[in-house]
């Protein structure tokens, strides 16, 4: 059976679906948020490979490296952020996160 | 065939890792799959033939990203069990979206063809006989060297954003003072005094 572009596509979006998902469940926990953020742009990852494998265009490859390195930056600043947080307040719990509200 | 029973079993164990990571009582097991859920996608990079892209996701999310996750929740003293309340009030709300949307982005995979005008027309071809790294480098450094700098300066700026929301002074700490250290004199530091036998200080 052959493997074709749907299969890498349904994949992906199976991992996209989970990262939306995954916020929603744990509303609470930036820890989890974060690494759902992570997952998402893994799919993006995989379609942007797969498109440029199946169609034979390396430029897919290219930003699939970009977008590597925005998931590395925004991973850093989140837990930077969090950091900043917990040493703040304490806790992580985001859900009452307003002290920025003016 | 052995090509396709590679993509079933690295695509399933990719996708029941991410479950798991979103749905794990523990951040440091939901760290862990993460971490197997990077492995398997780049096993699956691998099988679409981005070796390149298989590596440096290995490196970049299991050494650098996923190991930070695991410092940050190791490091932090949090009450997760208080976290977890209320898990069960989101999830018929999330499961209704994410079905929908999953529904939705399946639909799409599937039911869209390439135009036939468009083939033949790729902005940078696939090279035959070279390794994927090197093809990836050529245009890299050439067609997208603006891309590439763009990036450099990202990570830059997040390191310096990094540093500068952690970085604290705390009062009460004695620091070493090089300009002070330097600029005493034998005058400043040595006090001479006579003292006369029997009387002390």
């Amino acid at each position: 059976m052959e493997i074709g572009i749907g299969h890498y596509l349904s994949v992906a979006a199976a991992l996209f679906t989970i990262g939306i998902f995954g916020i929603f469940l744990n509303r609470k926990n930036v820890i989890i948020i974060l690494m759902s953020i992570e997952l998402m742009l893994l799919a993006v990852n995989i379609n942007l490979v797969a498109f440029s494998s199946f169609l034979g265009d390396l430029t897919g490859q290219v930003f699939a490296l970009v977008v590597l390195t925005v998931a590395a930056a925004e991973a850093a600043i989140g837990l930077a952020i969090l950091v900043v947080y917990f040493r703040n307040r304490g806790s992580i719990a985001v859900e009452d996160l307003n002290i920025m509200k003016g | 065939m052995l090509a396709a029973i590679a993509f079933y079993v690295f695509s399933t164990v990719t996708v029941l890792s991410a479950v798991m990571v979103v749905s794990a009582r523990n951040p440091v097991h939901s760290v862990l799959f993460l971490i197997l859920t990077f492995f398997n996608s780049a096993a699956l990079f691998v099988l679409l033939g981005a070796e390149f892209l298989a590596m440096m996701l290995i490196v970049v999310y299991v050494g650098a990203v996923a190991v930070l996750f695991l410092f940050v929740v190791m490091m932090l003293d949090i009450d997760f069990a208080q976290l977890r309340r209320g898990f069960l009030a989101y999830l018929p709300i999330g499961a209704l979206i994410g079905l929908l949307l999953f529904g939705e982005l399946v639909f799409i995979s599937w039911y869209w063809t390439v135009s036939p005008d468009a083939v033949g027309h790729a902005g940078n071809p696939t090279p035959v006989g070279m390794t994927n790294t090197e093809a990836l480098g050529r245009i890299l450094y050439t067609n997208y060297v603006h891309v590439f700098q763009m990036a450099g300066m990202v990570l830059l700026v997040a390191m310096i954003g990094a540093i500068v929301l952690t970085l604290r002074h705390r009062v009460g700490v004695r620091r070493q003072n090089v300009s002070a250290q330097l600029a005493r004199t034998p005058a400043q530091a040595v006090e001479l005094r006579k003292v006369q036998p029997g009387e002390g200080l």
